[in-house]
């Protein structure tokens, strides 16, 4: 990826024109960053930033489904006509627990869980797979090959692969045929200040924002009440948390 | 006798090469569709000619850009040619899809004038969407297919 | 010594059976062709494979035909490596099995990927060094190249050729180990799943490459050799009997061990239930399928005194063991796959998408055309290589290939 110097001037240029846009469409709707650090849509991730969740799972009504449809409803997967019920995609699903011993229950939403040292990413042939500077695990579909071996390495399923060609996908969230898909943390919203579609769809069940600044809300909330990981034991030290699980 | 059947082969294959390339020559390119375009801005991102011929760079670039770096500014976006580039909906109110329920390549697509003409095969569209934002999906050629379920497609 | 020169040929007589065969293959081929076209147009949900077991038949096909091109190597490299001369003259043809093999099960490989077009982009750097996979790529395509240099090492009148012979078998030998490691390593290296992240995948691959590259090079010799009506001896025969029951054996010490470390880690007693408990697909595969029928019968027909310098049996044998491993690798990979994630421990787990539940797989039309297709391509190489270089001592007999030889 090398950058030629005039595409650098010219993204210094363009930046001053559009700085004053992009904070008018940012701060505009409403639904801007509480956290401090959100992110210019002309502005370079960096990894001074770790974009994370915080899902307190009590606060949830009906163990997340809103979370899932509000999902479903800003990528459009799930409806694939051809593929049956285990071939469908599943970005995020709702899972019902019960502690064998204890018959204690809970529902909780899982998703891609952003690792830090993604399985994913690591065992990813073509380099498909990988984590933004910011934490947000993707797949670069552009060089995907469909080998699904980062499917295999996921502990929480929450890749899927498409199984048939699809037609008017949303602008902001291509997806296609043989490639490999999961949460993206709603980059094309994170990267222009907004809060992904399930946090606005959460009530203030789930809390978005920097794990890296430690004055941000979502640390803030870690700091004082905990938040676990699913699979805990594998060290992946994920960028998704629960508290009530 | 191997040197004159390679001759013969070298032979053909010289003549279907003129065939083709006379046959290029008849035609015209199509003009491409820029009405649309037209209508919303007189001028593209950059001079015509440094996009007739670039335009894939540019597009190529901007797409590592926001794919690794997550810059949403430029404006060189994918999102904006189709934006600007394919109308919100056809003369029956139906968006434009680059393939046609057929799967032809769509003659009222701007991207399929050019690349079906050139014979340069685009699968920008595998992935991505083909049509303007807010172009009510529902009225697709292939809303069936996706939606509902109902039509099988081959 | 050898007592005679060895004298490699090609295959002459190649009447209606010989082109019958091509035409057998061919159609087999030409099945696959048009899965691959059609998996490629309509995406894979015309097969079985789907989210919940991403790889399905055409991986075990793929897994099961590179992991036998190492083995297949082996005889080549007995002969070579370790200087047991009643090997040398199957050199040849140990290098060309395994050349043919592994071409099979790449070509498997690739056309089941979602998007073949894109692979091109891992030539332009697009390569993860960090992934086994990516390792593999230039494992495999370094194998076809020593391979290729090992045989014409062998093969070469030259004086270099000769002189760097041993050179040649030892680096492709070493290359070989490193490859099964690698094939083995894909499934070790998965930490998410209960049925695979262990490290004694590696060596059991390597072990079931031995007896699985065995028991393929021994059913095309068998096959080849009556087909042409060329003379192998019984010396030849029992040395290549033996060693596969060794490798047999060996291939079971290794399974047995995994399991029993598995059932010693509580949190692996569900899978091994699963697995070796019986009442599914896959514990029937495990039992009746490697167990009885792909490790004891094949032993049996072995060391079974009746049958003693049999033909058939040993034939018998070797088809036995590849059938058995086949069933052994489907065990490891599907039925690891269909055992569901562990994401709560000692939790009932449940969802709309299939958590906590153990998921069905059935293979379609179009994986066994594609899986079938890479073992047609397998026996068109050869067949098609055999004809026209020599690979094949025109003699095995007992006379020609012991030297000690009554």
């Amino acid at each position: 990826m090398s950058k030629s110097s005039n595409i650098d001037a010219y993204r210094r240029k363009f930046l001053l024109g559009v700085a004053g846009t992009a904070t008018a469409v940012t701060v505009a709707p409403g639904l801007l960053l509480r956290q401090a650090g959100a992110k210019a849509p002309s502005e370079e991730i960096s990894d001074k930033n770790r974009w994370g969740m915080l899902i307190d799972v009590d606060r949830l009504p009906n163990g997340g489904q809103g979370v899932v449809d509000a999902c479903k409803k800003e990528h459009g997967w799930g409806d694939e006509a051809h593929s049956n019920d285990q071939q469908k995609a599943h970005w995020v699903r709702t899972v019902h627990v019960k502690e064998k011993l204890t018959e204690h229950e809970f529902d909780l939403p899982v998703m891609c869980q952003h690792c830090e040292t993604a399985p994913c990413a690591d065992v990813c042939p073509t380099g498909a797979s990988f984590r933004r500077e910011d934490g947000v695990v993707l797949v670069d579909k552009h060089i995907c090959i469909g080998c699904r071996y980062c499917m295999m390495a996921c502990p929480y399923k929450a890749r899927s692969l498409v199984h048939e060609a699809l037609f008017d996908q949303k602008a902001h969230s291509p997806r296609g045929k043989g490639t490999v898909e999961s949460c993206t943390m709603c980059v094309h919203r994170i990267d222009v200040g907004r809060l992904p579609a399930c946090v606005e769809a959460s009530n203030g069940a789930i809390i978005f924002g920097d794990l890296n600044d430690k004055n941000s809300e979502i640390s803030q909330a870690l700091k004082a009440r905990g938040g676990k990981q699913i699979r805990a034991d594998l060290g992946l030290n994920t960028g998704v948390r629960y508290q009530g699980i | 006798m191997f040197g004159k059947v390679h001759n013969i082969f070298v032979t053909i294959a010289l003549l279907g090469l003129t065939t083709l390339l006379l046959t290029g020559c008849g035609d015209t390119p199509p003009e491409p569709r820029l009405e649309t375009a037209k209508a919303k801005a007189e001028q593209c991102v950059e001079p015509t000619d440094v996009m007739r011929k670039d335009h894939m760079e540019f597009i190529l670039h901007e797409r590592d850009e926001t794919m690794y770096e997550g810059i949403r500014s430029s404006k060189h976006s994918f999102k904006g040619c189709i934006n600007c580039h394919i109308p919100a909906a056809d003369a029956q109110g139906k968006p434009v899809n680059y393939l046609t329920a057929d799967h032809d390549l769509n003659p009222e697509h701007f991207c399929a004038t050019c690349h079906a003409y050139v014979g340069v095969k685009l699968n920008c569209f595998d992935c991505h969407s083909d049509n303007p934002e807010g172009a009510a999906p529902a009225d697709s050629t292939h809303a069936n297919v996706n939606g509902n379920g109902g039509v099988a497609h081959e | 010594m050898s007592s005679k020169k060895v004298i490699y040929s090609e295959v002459e007589n190649s009447g209606i059976g010989y082109y019958g065969l091509l035409a057998l293959f061919g159609l087999f081929l030409l099945g696959g062709v048009i899965a691959f076209f059609t998996m490629e147009h309509n995406g894979h949900y015309i097969t079985g494979m789907n989210n919940q077991t991403v790889w399905g038949l055409p991986h075990i096909f793929a897994i099961f035909l590179i992991v036998a091109a190492s083995g297949a190597l082996n005889i080549g490299s007995i002969g070579t490596v370790f200087g047991k001369k009643i090997y040398q003259p199957l050199g040849r043809l140990s290098g060309l099995i395994a050349i043919a093999l592994l071409i099979g099960g790449l070509v498997v490989l690739l056309l089941d990927l979602g998007r073949v077009d894109h692979v091109i982009q891992m030539a332009t750097g697009h390569l993860n060094f960090k992934s086994i996979f990516a390792w593999n790529m230039i494992l495999y395509s370094g194998f076809l190249g020593l391979v290729g240099l090992y045989l014409w090492a062998m093969m070469s009148r030259s004086r270099l050729a000769k002189k760097l012979y041993r050179s040649m078998g030892v680096s492709a030998f070493t290359w070989r180990l490193i490859l099964t490691t690698g094939t083995g390593s894909i499934f070790g290296f998965l930490v998410a799943r209960q049925a695979f992240d262990a490290a004694i995948l590696a060596p059991l691959f390597i072990v079931l490459s031995f007896s699985l590259g065995l028991a393929t090079f021994l059913i095309i010799l068998m096959a080849a050799y009556r087909w042409t009506q060329r003379e192998v001896g019984d010396a030849i025969l029992n040395r290549l009997r033996y060693l596969l029951a060794v490798f047999i054996l060996g291939v079971l010490l290794l399974e047995v061990t995994r399991h029993l470390t598995n059932l010693y880690a509580t949190e692996h007693h569900g899978v091994e239930a699963f697995i070796l408990g019986g009442g599914n697909l896959y514990s029937n595969l495990f039992w009746y399928g490697y167990i009885l029928f792909g490790t004891l019968a094949p032993l049996a027909l072995i060391f079974c005194r009746l049958l003693k310098n049999s033909r058939a049996a040993l034939l018998l044998a070797a088809i036995l063991t590849a059938l058995g491993g086949f069933a052994l690798l489907y065990v490891i990979v599907i039925g690891g796959q269909a055992y569901p994630l562990v994401l709560f421990p000692n939790a009932e787990i449940s969802s709309t998408y299939f958590d906590g539940v153990i998921t069905a797989y059935k293979p379609g039309m179009w994986e066994w055309l594609l899986g079938l297709a890479g073992v047609a391509l397998v026996l068109i190489i050869i067949t098609v290589a055999v004809k026209v270089l020599r690979f094949m001592p025109l003699s095995l007999a007992d006379s020609v290939v012991d030297p000690h030889a009554k």
